[in-house]
């Protein structure tokens, strides 16, 4: 009896161990990849060749007089060439760790970071909802498709999946607002919501914000349910001839729940992987989109601050980007890490 | 003298019976053709020209004349669609070069070497596979933009490019590295250069050829991305450069269809052919996901019919 308690027990406790040294050392992964990324946004524009700071500040006498600000702002993020690099560096930590990414150009004077948290909630609520709506339509629909491989079902799916997943992005958002915007006018094509709208949590609000975000959400959900469904469809494909998935199905028990219960439980690994892995990908993929549809995230922001030469916004959205991407990561890694204990063992 | 014992000659040159595959392999070689002749055949033999500006000829809808339409400066989408094509092509190849070499090295270099070398090298990959590779490719290509043409272009997105294909290459080197032919020449005694260059990277041809070309395919979406939003080269025409130039006039409200769909479909074109191959070879890979062939289950079905005397 006692023996076969601990034999029980031991699995149990190594596992939980097992958990709390992987989360540290994802941890540690991740925190190292943020501070690649800081001193990369600190490298980047030093790197440049030529003088990119004496060349904005040219151009932008050239279009109005500047003030102290600005070039202070410009020198800010360019780095004052008198300084050593070293001291530089430090400065600029010090400046990301109290989110000081100075003035913005396209903006003035609005600092960067007011610019920034304006746009940040649009692009989180769009791309969260529609991330996590297509990664679990497009599972589903793998599963289905795989599970019968060879059915109606997957012989008409499947070629679709490809064919979307095989186009780029924002130009299926440009037909979008060709065809549903400007041709048949049955949604609008620019911005969050109509203009003449308060902000508040009234009905005519709320229901202007989701007509607005139905063509962007639509853009990003065809394209990313189709690359989960294929993924999943091809593992559930391997995954239904395993021994334990005929076993389930000599038993007796329901195709359905062999199907989710038994097959789906285990090819669906791979996906959370990809999910978590993909992130940067979807926020990638997302910013032309907000770019075509005008929509105020993140991605417009970047859009107009390229189209602006706004160095400064363009830096600090690139390490938000960067930043809100890893601390994605980390969450899905360790979700993963909770479900697969072969992913806690190392490699993974 | 050198042994050879690659296991190499069954694989690289005949072409995948696959038809997906070669579907998507013959759609490829089209747009090559059409990169490569396309431009002499339109401008010399056609007489049309991709830069010639007929403003009062601008925004015409598809017609005889103009088989594509125009532009809103009169230029013909046609020939702009031809010669563009080249450029996209060259931007994709050359990125795919680069992004694939980096990744065969430090994928195959880190798997088989193992030890502290792969280590780091892995934890490269994953950090440069973290880092989300559009907004620094936007970046990168707004500070540089003017400095160099379509090269630097190709160049940027190469180098942002590879940590995908690395981690792949690395996993197949992993499962290849115990085999039978790397320990011959392990045995031999061949450096492990030798080993990387001779043995390994030629017997992964076919895993390598096909991330080259979902490579090209990759790098073609993201200088037509970077273009769109005026980063590139937008004054030398391209796929993606001509639907910069269509946003730009909004010929989307003014129903210019015509302007911005044609480089649109030759890139999803691209991508539908690249798309092939990868389910073609997923499929070369793993047989389970084939579907079987006509006759293979005209005779599952006939002896499913069959009572159990006869099939014996």
């Amino acid at each position: 009896m006692a023996a076969d308690e601990r034999v029980k027990d031991r699995p149990g406790r190594r596992v939980r161990l097992g958990a709390a040294r992987y989360f540290v050392q994802r941890l540690g992964f991740y925190l190292a990849a943020a501070w690649i990324a800081v001193t990369l946004n600190f490298l980047l524009p030093r790197l440049m060749p030529g003088d990119p700071a004496s060349a904005l500040i040219a151009q932008m006498q050239g279009r109005s007089a500047l003030s102290g600000e600005q070039i202070a702002s410009i020198y800010r993020l360019f780095g004052d060439p008198g300084e050593p690099l070293w001291s530089q560096y430090v400065t600029y930590l010090g400046q990301v760790a109290h989110l000081d990414f100075g003035l913005s150009v396209a903006f003035f004077p609005t600092p960067v970071w007011e610019v920034i948290s304006a746009g940040l909630p649009w692009t989180i609520g769009l791309v969260g909802i529609t991330a996590v709506l297509s990664f679990v339509i497009g599972t589903a629909g793998g599963i289905m498709a795989g599970g019968r491989a060879g059915s109606r079902t997957d012989s008409v799916a499947t070629p679709g999946a490809m064919f979307l997943n095989a186009l780029p992005t924002f130009w299926i958002a440009l037909l979008f607002v060709l065809v549903f915007g400007f041709q048949l006018a049955w949604l609008p094509t620019g911005g969050a919501y109509d203009g003449d709208l308060t902000p508040g949590f009234s009905a005519a609000f709320i229901g202007s914000v989701i007509s607005h975000a139905a063509l962007p959400a639509l853009t990003i959900a065809l394209g990313w349910s189709a690359t989960w469904f294929i993924g999943m469809r091809n593992m559930m494909i391997t995954t239904v001839s395993e021994d334990y998935v005929l076993l389930a199905r000599a038993k007796g028990l329901g195709r359905t729940r062999v199907m989710f219960r038994y097959a789906a439980r285990n090819a669906i690994l791979p996906s959370v992987a990809g999910f978590a892995i993909n992130i940067g990908n979807v926020v990638g993929g997302q910013l032309l989109v907000e770019a075509v549809f005008a929509y105020p995230g993140v991605g417009y922001l970047l859009y107009q601050s390229v189209a602006s030469v706004d160095y400064p916004l363009m830096q600090a959205l690139f390490l938000m980007v960067s930043l809100s991407v890893l601390a994605a990561n980390f969450l899905a890694d360790s979700v993963y890490g909770l479900i697969d204990p072969r992913a806690r063992e190392g490699r993974a | 003298m050198r042994l050879k014992v690659a296991p190499r000659l069954n694989v690289a040159p005949r072409l995948p019976e696959n038809r997906k595959v070669r579907a998507g392999i013959a759609i490829l070689v089209l747009f090559a053709l059409f990169a490569l002749a396309g431009p002499f055949l339109v401008e010399d033999v056609f007489g049309l020209s991709a830069t010639a500006i007929h403003t009062a000829d601008g925004m015409q809808p598809p017609s005889g004349e103009h088989l594509l339409g125009t532009t809103a400066t009169g230029e013909d989408v046609l020939a702009q669609l031809v010669v563009g094509s080249r450029v996209s092509l060259l931007v994709g190849l050359v990125a795919a070069v680069i992004s694939t070499t980096l990744s065969v090295l430090v994928g195959v270099a880190g798997g088989y070497l193992g030890g502290t070398a792969d280590a780091l090298l892995t934890a490269g990959t994953n950090v440069a596979l973290v880092i989300p590779s559009l907004p620094l490719l936007i970046i990168v290509a707004s500070y540089v933009k003017g400095r160099g043409g379509w090269l630097t272009v190709a160049l940027i997105i190469g180098l942002t490019s590879w940590p995908w294909g690395a981690r792949g290459k690395r996993a197949q080197t992993l499962s290849l590295r115990r085999r039978d032919f790397v320990t011959a020449a392990e045995m031999t005694g061949e450096s492990r250069w030798w080993i990387i260059t001779r043995e390994l990277i030629p017997s992964m041809a076919p895993l390598i050829s096909a991330s080259f070309l979902s490579a090209v395919v990759l790098s073609m979406f993201a200088d037509a991305g970077l273009s769109f939003i005026g980063l590139g080269n937008i004054n030398l025409t391209s796929w993606g450069s001509m639907l910069y130039w269509a946003q730009n006039a909004s010929a989307l409200a003014r129903g210019a269809w015509w302007w911005f769909i044609p480089p649109g479909a030759c890139i999803a074109l691209v991508g539908i052919a690249a798309g092939l191959i990868n389910f073609g070879i997923d499929e070369i890979a793993n047989p389970r996901l084939r579907k079987p062939s006509r006759a293979v289950r005209r005779r599952a079905a006939a002896a499913a019919l069959r009572t159990p005397e006869e099939a014996r």
